[in-house]
């Protein structure tokens, strides 16, 4: 399991019209008022979605009857550059609470200009989400798990 | 019908697809209960999820008379696919959070 990634990792970029530090504060501090609704994996709707600003904070939600569910820690805070989170929800969308299966999220802030920010985002190591659940589950014969990751290789390929 | 490269993101391409997809990543449903959250017919959700079976997103299971659907647990490209989904979504809706947010005048004199 402690293969290099096979997965290829999840990259997104936007560019949004404010200063650096106004986008690194929307993105941690005001988290819960752009995050999708309903990507949540409580059982009651979505409340709040609260990252905690700083190294070793929490990531989680909170559920309208009071409830909470953990999405991950925060692994690296440092205002207005990079903030890197582990996301710990599985092929099953509940919380894995196994360091070793922890995917993570890494964002860079970089200023283009006074009143124009670059962010880009990197969901990486997904293999830790998935190899958790197959060493669970054992690995059922087939093939069926390099066939998939072989189809994703050449999907991922052809999208460069 | 669907070509290899086709299979995972590609076959979230339709929007029923993809809407079939995401109320199955909520909760594991039969045909019936998926028609009746969507505007299609039974045969045409059945449809729909053959091909996202054919392609490694969707398995399915007996239970009872019913047979339910669920994404499949062990299928990277459905884990990848959703994943890729959910940050297209969430960067959008950040940006648009991000440029209503009321201007911090502090910035202005850096």
């Amino acid at each position: 399991m402690s293969s290099a990634s096979t997965i290829p990792a999840i990259r997104g970029t936007i560019t949004v019209g404010v200063p650096v530090d106004q986008a690194f504060r929307v993105f941690t501090d005001a988290f819960g008022s752009w995050w999708p609704p309903e990507y949540h994996i409580g059982q009651a709707d979505m409340a709040a979605a609260i990252l905690e600003p700083r190294a070793g904070g929490r990531w989680y939600e909170q559920g309208v009857d009071g409830s909470e569910c953990d999405w991950g820690r925060v692994l690296a805070f440092q205002p207005p550059h990079r903030l890197v989170v582990t996301w710990q929800i599985n092929g099953e969308w509940r919380y894995d609470p196994d360091p070793e299966h922890a995917s993570e999220i890494e964002v860079r802030f970089t200023a283009d200009g006074p009143r124009q920010t670059v962010v880009e985002l990197e969901h990486r190591l997904l293999d830790r989400l998935v190899g958790g659940q197959a060493l669970r589950d054992g690995i059922t014969g087939g093939g069926g798990w390099s066939a998939i990751l072989e189809l994703f290789a050449k999907a991922a390929a052809n999208q460069e | 019908m669907d070509t290899y490269e086709d299979a995972g993101l590609g076959l979230l391409g339709d929007p029923t697809r993809r809407a079939i997809f995401e109320l199955l990543a909520r909760r594991p449903s039969s045909v019936g209960e998926l028609a009746q959250q969507l505007p299609i017919s039974r045969p045409a959700v059945s449809q729909h999820l053959r091909v996202l079976k054919d392609g490694g997103l969707v398995v399915s299971r007996p239970e009872g008379t019913r047979r339910v659907y669920r994404l499949n647990p062990d299928g990277v490209t459905a884990l990848r696919a959703y994943l890729d989904r959910i940050w297209d979504q969430a960067l959008t809706a950040f940006q648009k959070a991000a440029e209503a947010a009321p201007f911090d005048p502090q910035q202005e004199d850096r």
